[in-house]
């Protein structure tokens, strides 16, 4: 579990599977990954996170959640 | 990675530049074979400036080429010692040049410089009698034309036939700069023998060991560790923090060298490394360790990097020191502080004796280490003051 960033993805704000999965390709530090046939949050990696935005990109309607827990 | 001198003159003979005859021995082989009457014999080390350490020596009569030849390979240069020497031919000189293509991170371009006055300490030549030196700039995409390499030399006096060999040789050099992905490639001396052949007599070649996955053979090279000795071996930890450099490609965390002190060091930037090194030493500091982030390194490489540091026995604090970094974000360098200590058991507030890493993202690194009671400070505290700080804190 990320002790700076907490990531959380809800696959069916992305827009379904098919389309949640291409978060797996943007993510240039590797927070995604797809188990199960299911979309889930790569924990050991959320500290990671650059902000670049891409996932928002990519689900745009609050699918994915960025949480900057040092702001808390 | 720089090149052996043998290696990189092998990659100037692929693009048509000559150099002398010569033949590599190893250590247990027979010299007996070799019969070239006057000869140089040279230590395949990786460094420069081997003949003023007497890595490269000048035989002229046969019944000492034994003794000379034993006398290079047990020749110790800055803490190398040879695997291998090459042994060449002496060449009757009649004129020395000195040429080289490197990177200009000003302009950011490749540069060619060109001297009619070669075999000389080039940096020595730049500062006493700078108009002896030529210049010019190109690029990757067109390289180095015979033509526009000529307009250069010509500069320098060199005229007629002489003018296009010189060129092409330099043409090519800029070739292999850029097909090879070099740093530097250097030819000091070129020279012009009374035969009128130019003769490369001895090479200097960089590669960018970011772009040695394009380039297999070189790769290799790396990897082999019988190309010459090391006599610094590696300590324990020193190796542990390679395999903790080595964790992903991104940016530098695991440079290190082992000190006998009790301050972990985790510190860079553009040199700055080596000055805070030096202002903690200074202020009478006892460095644990020096070490070398900087390129943005992950946050789990500094993680893995501070534990690893404050495994080590009595060290209890580390000082964070960098320079003005724009390609390493201050961020991403805070939370991997912070989380190798919390995983250490350890407390931030206590650990850090100073963070001093100004740059990109500063802002969100501010609020990270705040709130962890982190002590840090901005640009407007030097590297020397900052270095003051962490030692005072000890």
């Amino acid at each position: 579990m990320g002790e700076f960033v907490r990531i959380s993805v809800d696959e069916k704000k992305c827009g379904g599977a098919d389309k949640a999965r291409s978060l797996v390709d943007v993510c240039a530090v590797g927070v995604f990954e797809i188990k199960d046939e299911h979309l889930r949050v790569v924990e050991e990696n959320e500290d990671e996170c650059t902000f670049c935005d891409r996932c928002m990109d990519v689900c745009p309607n609050g699918g994915v959640k960025i949480i900057k827990l040092y702001e808390q | 990675m720089r090149l052996l001198e043998y290696e990189a003159k092998s990659i100037l003979t692929q693009y048509g530049i000559k150099t002398p005859k010569g033949t590599l021995l190893s250590r247990n082989e027979d010299p007996a074979d070799i019969n070239y009457g006057p000869c140089v014999i040279k230590s395949q080390v990786p460094i420069g400036g081997r003949k003023k350490q007497r890595g490269v020596l000048d035989s002229d009569e046969e019944p000492e080429l034994d003794r000379q030849i034993q006398s290079v390979f047990e020749t110790e240069i800055q803490g190398y010692r040879p695997a291998m020497v090459l042994i060449e031919e002496k060449v009757e000189v009649a004129n020395e040049f000195f040429m080289a293509v490197t990177y200009d991170t000003v302009k950011k371009r490749p540069v060619a410089i060109f001297s009619s006055e070669g075999g000389i300490d080039i940096e020595e030549l730049a500062q006493k009698e700078p108009e002896k030196i030529c210049r010019e700039h190109f690029t990757f995409r067109d390289g180095l034309a015979e033509y526009k390499a000529r307009q250069i030399i010509a500069d320098t006096g060199i005229s007629d036939k002489l003018l296009l060999g010189v060129g092409s040789v330099l043409s090519k050099l800029a070739t292999i700069f850029i097909e090879k992905d070099a740093t530097i490639a250097e030819i000091n001396p070129l020279v012009l023998t009374r035969e009128n052949e130019l003769i490369a007599l001895d090479c200097h070649l960089d590669i960018d060991d970011d772009a040695l996955f394009r380039h297999k053979d070189l790769a290799g090279l790396q990897k082999d560790g019988s190309r010459y000795e090391f006599l610094h071996s590696q300590t324990d930890f020193e190796r542990k923090a390679a395999e903790i450099d080595n964790l992903d490609h991104r940016g530098v965390a695991g440079r290190v060298i082992e000190f006998d002190g009790n301050l972990g060091l985790i510190i860079g930037g553009g040199g700055a490394s080596l000055t805070a090194f030096d202002a903690i030493r200074a202020h009478g500091g006892k460095p644990a360790n020096y070490c070398e982030i900087g390129g943005n390194p992950s946050v789990k490489k500094v993680k893995e990097l501070t534990r690893h540091i404050l495994s080590k026995p009595g060290v209890e604090q580390i000082a964070v020191i960098m320079n003005v970094v724009s390609n390493t974000r201050v961020d991403l360098v805070a939370r991997g502080i912070i989380k190798g200590i919390l995983e250490a058991g350890e407390k931030p507030s206590e650990t850090v004796a100073v963070f001093r890493v100004p740059g990109a993202w500063e802002e969100e690194g501010i609020k990270i280490l705040k709130k962890y009671g982190v002590r840090y400070c901005d640009r407007k505290v030097s590297i020397d003051q900052a270095a003051q700080m962490a030692v005072s804190q000890g």
